[in-house]
């Protein structure tokens, strides 16, 4: 089954990777790059929600580290098997490896993802690293903001809040270097 | 994305294309770092139930199909029939129409009787796995070879099956193992060999599976990626199908020595249980840079996790 839509370009390349610098600057001056001991970069680590949010977690932790001169450790969460809709969508048939290999007991973890839609990624991304260690804070931080929130989940960081007409769908395209945002409209 | 997989059951690799083979490997490639966790569970099947019904005796898939489904957070119920009313007269039908009446979402049934799987499939509604049924097939455990030897295909300087030699040796004539391998192995593009004594080889085992016979281990053996040992079973180790245990062992065991006619990096695979010293050699089977042994039993647990998953979802309860 395939159902048409057509794409239209939201943010374009540099558009993209500009919004995760300016989230990358954000995150630097107000929270890992401060003195007090609470937001230390060496407590923090960055986590990416596969498969959109891994890519964008991967380019904001390259700007992070830059601007820290100290690379900070990052992961990569799969979510599929932690998914609330098994019964409805059926078996996710491309599933992605989760790669946590850091321990997260204690740290401050910043959750990214690229769209925050329902909250219902979010809450099986906890949920799932919660099997992994008990840490000390978790932030979110997202891309785009569409709204139309399903659980009592809200971002701590946001590059762009947008306004999602009826059945549209934003999604974040990477072709290597060329990264950008569409907006998916149905028909 | 189209859904990969819309199959209700698993009964066998027979019929398995090749893409629904890679997702059911892909699938357990991504669940076998579950098994590497500190909390080996994820929530994924909460709420469903599994029944393991065996008619035969077995440990290690029984423990494994267990383990599967409580790490994915099923209820798992095991029946064995020593203890269930089949001693007390009850039909196969009877017994499973029992069962379906506490509406379970997966059976796992492992029966001497080649092919009954199907039969129950065709009266049953909850989604079966097959875990063995008598000498035609043991999809998982096919499935769990394919995994392990795709792991090992950069070591052995290949991309892909296609070329790749795999010699399946021993009582192939009562080896559902062999033949779901054969058919998983031949569908992804591999070239097998059936070897072993004739008085242990399926007749016709050329035109059925599309593989070469051979008779004598040596020649099977030549220049082999993959060498798969069968378990010759203890009920046929006084029987007219060979003289004598001793020369099976003589002619028909892996040794070191023999091993060297196999390709220089090849893997020797066994289903388990070994009879150390009859079809393997200790030497062999304990020889960390060839056997890869303790591997399948990993890979079985993350296969088995993902046909549970896979026949758990919405996307096959039709």
């Amino acid at each position: 089954m395939s159902v048409a839509f057509t794409d239209e370009l939201l943010l374009t390349s540099s558009e993209t990777l500009a919004l995760i610098d300016s989230l990358a600057a954000r995150l630097h001056a107000e929270r890992l790059g401060l003195p007090n001991p609470e937001a230390r970069a060496g407590e923090w680590v960055v986590i990416g929600i596969r498969r959109g949010g891994a890519l964008v977690a991967e380019r904001l932790w390259q700007r992070l580290c830059e601007r820290l001169q100290v690379k900070i450790p990052i992961g990569y969460l799969d979510i599929t098997f932690y998914r609330d809709d098994l019964d409805t969508i059926g078996p996710n048939p491309v599933v992605g490896e989760t790669d946590l290999r850091m321990d997260i007991d204690h740290k401050h973890i910043l959750l990214v993802d690229d769209v925050l839609f329902t909250g219902r990624t979010i809450r099986a991304a906890m949920n799932a690293l919660f099997d992994y260690g008990r840490p000390e804070r978790v932030e979110l931080l997202v891309l785009l903001d569409r709204g139309g929130r399903q659980l009592p989940i809200q971002p701590d960081h946001v590059g762009l809040v947008v306004q999602a007409g009826s059945g549209e769908s934003f999604k974040v395209v990477d072709k290597g270097e060329n990264v950008h945002v569409v907006r998916r409209k149905p028909g | 994305m189209s859904n990969l997989w819309t199959r209700k059951h698993l009964l066998g690799m027979a019929g398995l294309s090749r893409e629904e083979i890679n997702t059911l490997l892909d699938t357990a490639v991504s669940l076998r770092e579950v098994n590497r966790r500190e909390i080996k569970k994820v929530p994924t099947l909460r709420g469903k139930t599994v029944i393991n019904l065996f008619f035969e005796n077995s440990t290690r898939t029984r423990t494994s199909f267990e383990l599967a489904g409580k790490r994915m957070s099923a209820d798992v119920v095991n029946m064995s029939v020593a203890s269930s009313s089949v001693k007390k007269g009850e039909t196969l039908l009877d017994t499973l129409a029992n069962l379906q009446a506490m509406n379970p979402d997966v059976v796992v049934i492992r029966h001497p009787e080649s092919g009954v799987l199907e039969f129950l499939a065709n009266n049953l509604n909850a989604a079966l796995v097959n875990a063995g049924d008598g000498r035609h097939e043991h999809p998982t455990q096919g499935l769990l070879d394919l995994l392990t030897i795709q792991d090992h295909l950069p070591l052995l300087d290949r991309d892909s099956f296609a070329g790749l030699v795999v010699a399946i040796c021993g009582d192939v004539l009562h080896s559902r193992v062999a033949r779901s391998n054969a058919l998983g192995l031949k569908t992804l593009g591999a070239e097998v060999r059936f070897v072993g004594p004739s008085t242990l080889m399926p007749s016709q085992a050329e035109e059925a599976f599309g593989v070469t016979v051979h008779h004598r281990l040596e020649e099977g053996l030549a220049g082999a990626h993959v060498v798969m040992m069968l378990r010759l079973q203890n009920e046929r180790m006084n029987s007219p199908y060979l003289p004598s245990v001793r020369e099976y062992a003589e002619f028909w065991g892996l040794t070191r020595n023999r091993l060297r006619l196999a390709d220089p990096k090849a893997i020797v695979m066994h289903p388990g249980p070994i009879n150390r010293g009859v079809e393997l050699s200790s030497e062999v089977a304990d020889d960390p840079d060839c056997s890869v042994i303790l591997e399948q039993v990993a890979n079985g647990l993350a296969v088995r996790m993902a046909v549970l998953y896979l026949l758990c979802g919405a996307g096959v309860r039709r």
